[in-house]
């Protein structure tokens, strides 16, 4: 019991790292990124191949994930920012495919749909509950790290810029902020946050895989920052821990649904998740942490 | 090889109309309501079970079938924007577009509860392929195509003289102006929103009768759409057509140089290249 809770926990630290950087994009730079789970995948994989197959440090792994995160980021945001909005949807939801696909087939590069397995971990296996425990304790760090950079981001002046940019292109232009490069920098610094969440978490359950990586993940971080508030880092942790509590939640009851399959538990389960977003979303789109507005300072 | 191209292009154009269908109906939404609707491909996959119940287990002919899809892909499609979406885009477009999605999610997965993931396949004659010297073609495969074609002809139709379709292209082209003359654009996005969905359903049925049917059969020809939407820029009916049929062909033609799988990719890479080198697509007018 107490590992099946500690495991949850690592979950929800690895969900945190990953509504926080939808939060850094969607909620303050109003980029909607649909691909999160690529993302994900990509951290997961530059890691585990360079720790798994090149033998290469965790700490070397983790930072490649991060660096390939924040790459992957710039790249696909790249043909898209003069655009608008919601070009940027969907090639961020087909870049998730791709990346899907592209870890399915070349079998050379990342193991198929066999995936990567024995992948080292950052606290060894044989000392039980501590393993878990131990994870729990490094994520937790990776969330309270990301936690502080996100807040000194938004209190600094290229935080308020961002927003700006957000509430109103064209005055901020007009204010000389390069829209493109604000933009370019938050997406690209959210998917490098998305990368070192596929790094850790890649390094906790020692196994990496294409099926890991469904765009499931992504409406489930959507329903996490929706819920917990989609501009403060403090409601996206919240949401993160929170989603991970409801889909446990909903586990439980579809598995004591009388005349229900596994099949259709997950269905029963899906269906929860992605009706529970439209409702987030049309009666508190602000979550249960909105946005305070920041006075202006005292002249 | 010369042989080889020349049937993957022949396969190609019979694609790439099955591929318009739906690319038609995500194109009609996203110029009418501006959003893209990521809710079509799991309309595809509604309206393909639907038929294929009327034609397995009602027994009714193809013809039936496909016309029951539409009708009820629409019935969702409406539903679905007038019971979830449309409050959302009071928060703007992007709201409606990341619903939809959930909505997406909602849908696949009512089919799966109750169909499970087991392939499905329509009752179809068995029959041997029409050989044209190196060409072969199924007998099937010239009915889609047929059918796909009339359904063309009839949206053009319906959007040329009929007076609904061309208060549509007026709400589309500009929105306020046709306010001025007294459309009522509640009614015209509503219709816009069950004509688009039931193309999605048509179309998932007729990709349903080229191969078969399963939970994720739209969510696999989603980026396929949407690259035929985007390359003949975004919210342009002929441009969708155009591009579903170049994007039929360049599939065809990647896999028989890459991997079956690579097929999916290719509508990406479309994506991006369009996107970088003329956003507004072959046929569209801007995308600023």
């Amino acid at each position: 019991m107490l590992t099946y809770i500690l495991f949850m926990l690592v979950v929800g630290s690895i969900y945190a790292l990953l509504a926080q950087s939808l939060m850094l994009s969607w909620g303050l730079a109003g980029l909607v990124n649909l691909g999160l789970a690529g993302f994900f995948a990509v951290g997961a994989y530059a890691s585990a191949m360079l720790t798994t197959w090149e033998q290469a440090p965790i700490l070397v792994g983790v930072s490649v994930a991060v660096l390939a995160g924040g790459l992957a980021g710039l790249l696909v945001c790249f043909s898209t920012l003069r655009l608008r909005d919601d070009y940027l949807a969907i090639v961020t939801l087909g870049f998730a495919e791709i990346v899907r696909i592209v870890a399915s087939n070349e079998v050379w590069l990342t193991g198929g749909t066999d995936g990567i397995s024995g992948v080292p971990v950052m606290i060894a296996r044989d000392t039980g509950v501590w393993f878990h425990l131990g994870t729990l304790l490094i994520t937790v760090a990776a969330v309270i790290l990301v936690y502080v950079l996100q807040r000194r981001l938004l209190a600094s002046p290229w935080g308020r810029a961002l927003r700006a940019v957000r509430e109103d292109q064209t005055v901020a232009s007009v204010a000389g902020k390069s829209i493109v490069r604000f933009k370019a920098q938050a997406f690209s610094l959210a998917a490098a946050i998305a990368g070192l969440a596929g790094a850790l978490y890649g390094h906790y359950t020692s196994y990496v895989a294409p099926d890991q990586f469904q765009p499931l993940i992504t409406i489930y971080i959507f329903l996490a920052v929706t819920a917990g508030g989609n501009a403060r880092p403090a409601g996206a942790v919240l949401g993160a821990y929170l989603l991970v509590a409801f889909l446990e939640a909903t586990r439980f009851l579809a598995e004591i649904a009388p005349g229900v399959t596994a099949l259709q538990a997950a269905a029963l389960r899906e269906i929860a998740v992605g009706i529970g977003l439209v409702i987030v979303l049309t009666l508190r789109p602000d979550g249960l942490l909105p946005e305070r507005s920041q006075k202006a300072p005292a002249s | 090889m010369f042989d080889a191209v020349l049937q993957a292009l022949v396969n190609g154009v019979i694609v790439g109309a099955l591929l318009a269908i739906p690319a038609l109906g995500f194109s009609a939404i996203f110029a009418v309501l501006r959003f893209p609707n990521f809710a079509i491909g799991a309309l595809a996959t509604a309206g393909a079970y639907i038929a294929w119940i009327a034609n397995v287990t009602l027994g009714l002919p193809i013809v039936a079938a496909i016309i029951v899809a539409f009708l009820s892909a629409a019935i969702f499609g409406a539903t679905l924007e007038y019971g979830a979406l449309e409050r959302l885009g009071r928060g703007g477009a992007l709201m409606k577009a990341i619903g939809s999605l959930a909505m997406a999610m909602v849908i696949e997965n009512i089919v799966r509860f109750f169909f499970g993931n087991d392939l499905r396949a329509f009752d179809l004659p068995l029959a041997r392929d029409l050989v044209f010297g190196p060409i072969r073609i199924g007998p099937q495969q010239i009915t889609n195509f047929i059918f796909a074609l009339a359904i063309m002809v009839a949206i053009w139709a319906f959007l040329s003289f009929s007076s609904l379709g061309r208060s549509m292209r007026a709400v589309a082209d500009n929105a306020d102006l046709a306010r001025l003359k007294g459309i009522n654009p509640r009614l015209i996005a509503l219709v816009t929103v069950a004509v688009g969905s039931g193309l999605c359903g048509v179309g998932g049925t007729l990709i349903g009768l080229d191969t078969s049917i399963d939970p994720l059969l739209g969510g696999r020809v989603l980026l396929s759409v949407f690259a035929a939407a985007v390359l003949g820029g975004l919210g342009s009916i002929p441009g969708a057509v155009a591009g579903a049929f170049v994007i039929g062909m360049v599939e065809e033609i990647t896999v028989l140089a890459l991997a079956p799988a690579y097929r999916l990719a290719v509508g990406f890479i479309v994506i991006l290249v369009v996107l970088v080198i003329r956003p507004s697509g072959l046929l569209g007018s801007k995308a600023g």
